[in-house]
């Protein structure tokens, strides 16, 4: 079952093809790692998936529906959510009310104005729910400025996952933190993501960790797919190893 | 877990009705401890914490900066005069019964304006748009009265159940009016509290903190902006409202850019990243402005003083002062 599609989708900065002409398949229920050197295209196709930026040509088709052309308050309706690689929170709110956010917007109630957020006992509930699920609920009343980088990439991760999207895209979950809390992050946040069954795409440097928790792979080059398989097919990959390693192996 | 946070939620409203408690009970005693100037002097400063409490909506609560609420503030107090003039009933309900509704679509139409911008653009566009309607008011002077302004006698309160004509009216109408403003100064005090701690409320901070991301979580930024502003002109509106049969006359002193600097000055005074802080901001500045004026030629000189000491010594202003000064008190207690 497909989830999302993109159609010969193109983006193009100045003489640089980020995206350049890119059948993209997302099956529903996978964990899909895009991987792929630095400029390799990986966080502009994100971008253009949730719409952060407009395609040059080509087309986004979530389960048949053409997306292309909507804004980015119809695609989080329409299901999906992302987080960013550099951390984007709340700072003088606090880690309850970041998450809460997005509980009320997802809602529709961040129309309302003469009721106080912390009397809504239904999202206050599922704000809880989120947060111990991504062992953030200690810290539920601390100002979201004053985590650890390994919290706060979490509670960005969170924030996205409290808006129950169908596909939710990570931005680099772990970059910036220590290789000891990627693999707790990573365990969160693929642990939260199977149990509540969403499809997540997640853009990710650490080999070792995509190899460890993804269903597919899918590499980027140039602005082009290089390879796309399970973790046992790319491990078996020649090419792959060669841009993995930046040189051709002198064998 | 739930429980244990709403208990908390619960202390901290107790907290709060237990610390404003004997603020309000000192302001109802006040009256009859301090002459008639004085107690007019505290209404100038109620109303002057209205207005900084609904600036401090855009600025503190939705980071745009506004440099033009005089005119929301002017456009409140000159409906009061328009009514007094051509429609006849000297009734204070019938003034703001007639004037919220207009500084809420006028607030409503520019702001539609000065939203499309942020940061200093959006600065000078509320400033641009209140020297239009200064000028206005000074140039149609057949409507306004020009430079000379429009008179405002004293109206009735309550409906017309307190009237103030005759010798004794004066002191009469300041007591009346003093408890009348106070009201009034409650009910925004505890609308504006729900407004910021509530869903849209959360959602102007989110705004505030991070546009992008806030995006991303599906919000609507330009139109939260844009009620956001709808509310504080209104705000700001209801206290030119307030102030116009206080001070008897409205002048197009009250449009003109400086106004607009005041209100910016009481925030700043007070600290516009706390809830409280317009409103001690408001109190304060009006005191000191007229104790400015009264003592020397170069008030002026001396508020600018002020200012620059204020910007360089406590950033956070009064209230952002004392709360650091409080936790660092709190915390030494806490190791000893």
């Amino acid at each position: 079952m497909i989830l999302l599609k993109t159609v010969n989708l193109r983006k193009q900065f100045g003489e640089t093809r980020a995206c350049d002409g890119l059948d993209f398949v997302v099956n529903k229920g996978e964990f899909l790692s895009l991987v792929g050197s630095n400029g390799a295209g990986k966080t502009t196709l994100v971008n253009l998936i949730s719409a952060h930026l407009q395609p040059d040509s080509g087309q986004i088709l979530l389960e048949d529906r053409d997306i292309t052309f909507t804004t980015v308050a119809e695609r989080i309706k329409a299901g999906i959510a992302r987080s960013f690689q550099i951390v984007n929170l709340f700072d003088g709110l606090s880690v309850f009310d970041n998450v809460a956010l997005a509980v009320f917007s997802r809602d529709g109630k961040t129309v309302k104005m003469t009721r106080l957020a912390d009397h809504d006992g239904d999202a206050r509930r599922e704000t809880l729910d989120v947060l111990g699920q991504f062992g953030l609920a200690s810290k539920a009343a601390a100002p979201a400025g004053r985590l650890a980088q390994g919290e706060r990439k979490l509670l960005d991760v969170a924030v996205a996952y409290a808006l129950r999207p169908r596909l939710l895209l990570l931005d680099e979950p772990t970059s910036g933190v220590s290789t000891h809390e990627k693999a707790q992050i990573m365990d969160t946040v693929s642990s939260v993501v199977r149990g509540g069954m969403v499809t997540a795409v997640v853009i990710e440097h650490d080999m070792d960790v995509v190899f460890r928790y993804s269903d597919r792979i899918v590499m980027m080059h140039e602005g082009s797919f290089l390879a796309d398989g399970t973790p046992e097919e790319i491990r078996a990959n020649k090419e792959v190893a060669n841009i993995l390693l930046g040189a051709p192996l002198a064998i | 877990m739930t429980r244990r946070v709403q208990l908390l939620e619960n202390r901290s409203l107790l907290k709060l009705a237990a610390a404003a408690a004997p603020i309000l009970l000192a302001l109802i005693a006040l009256p009859s401890l301090i002459n008639t100037y004085q107690v007019q002097l505290v209404i100038y400063g109620l109303i002057a914490a209205i207005a900084a409490l609904g600036f401090n909506l855009l600025l503190g609560y939705t980071g745009l900066l506004s440099f033009g609420h005089s005119a929301y503030f002017g456009i409140g107090a000159y409906s009061v005069a328009f009514v007094v003039a051509h429609l006849g009933p000297h009734s204070m309900e019938f003034y703001l019964l007639l004037g919220i509704p207009l500084v809420a679509v006028t607030s409503a139409l520019f702001g539609y304006i000065c939203v499309r911008h942020t940061r200093i653009f959006f600065g000078i566009l509320t400033l641009a748009i209140s020297q239009v309607v200064y000028s206005l008011a000074l140039k149609l002077f057949w409507v306004t009265g020009g430079s000379d302004g429009l008179r405002v006698p004293r109206p009735s309160l309550f409906l017309g159940l307190l009237n103030f004509s005759g010798s004794h009216g004066f002191q009469f109408f300041i007591k009346s009016y003093y408890y009348y403003v106070l009201g009034i100064f409650v009910i925004c005090v505890i609308l504006m509290w729900v407004i910021v701690h509530s869903p849209f409320g959360k959602a102007l901070q989110a705004i505030r903190d991070n546009e992008v991301r806030a995006r991303f979580l599906g919000l609507r930024i330009r139109r939260f902006r844009w009620i956001s502003f709808l509310v504080s002109g209104t705000f700001t509106g209801v206290a030119g409202i307030l102030w116009a049969p206080l001070n008897g006359l409205t002048t197009p002193d009250i449009l003109y850019w400086t106004f607009s600097g005041e209100i910016v000055f009481a925030a700043l005074l007070g600290g516009f990243r706390n809830f409280t802080g317009p409103i001690v901001g408001g109190i304060v500045f009006t005191y000191l402005r007229t104790y400015a004026v009264a003592s020397t030629e170069y008030w002026q000189l001396l508020l600018g003083v002020v200012l620059v000491t204020l910007v360089l010594v406590l950033p956070t202003g009064i209230v952002g002062a004392i709360a650091r000064a409080r936790q660092r008190l709190g915390r030494r207690n806490a190791v000893a």
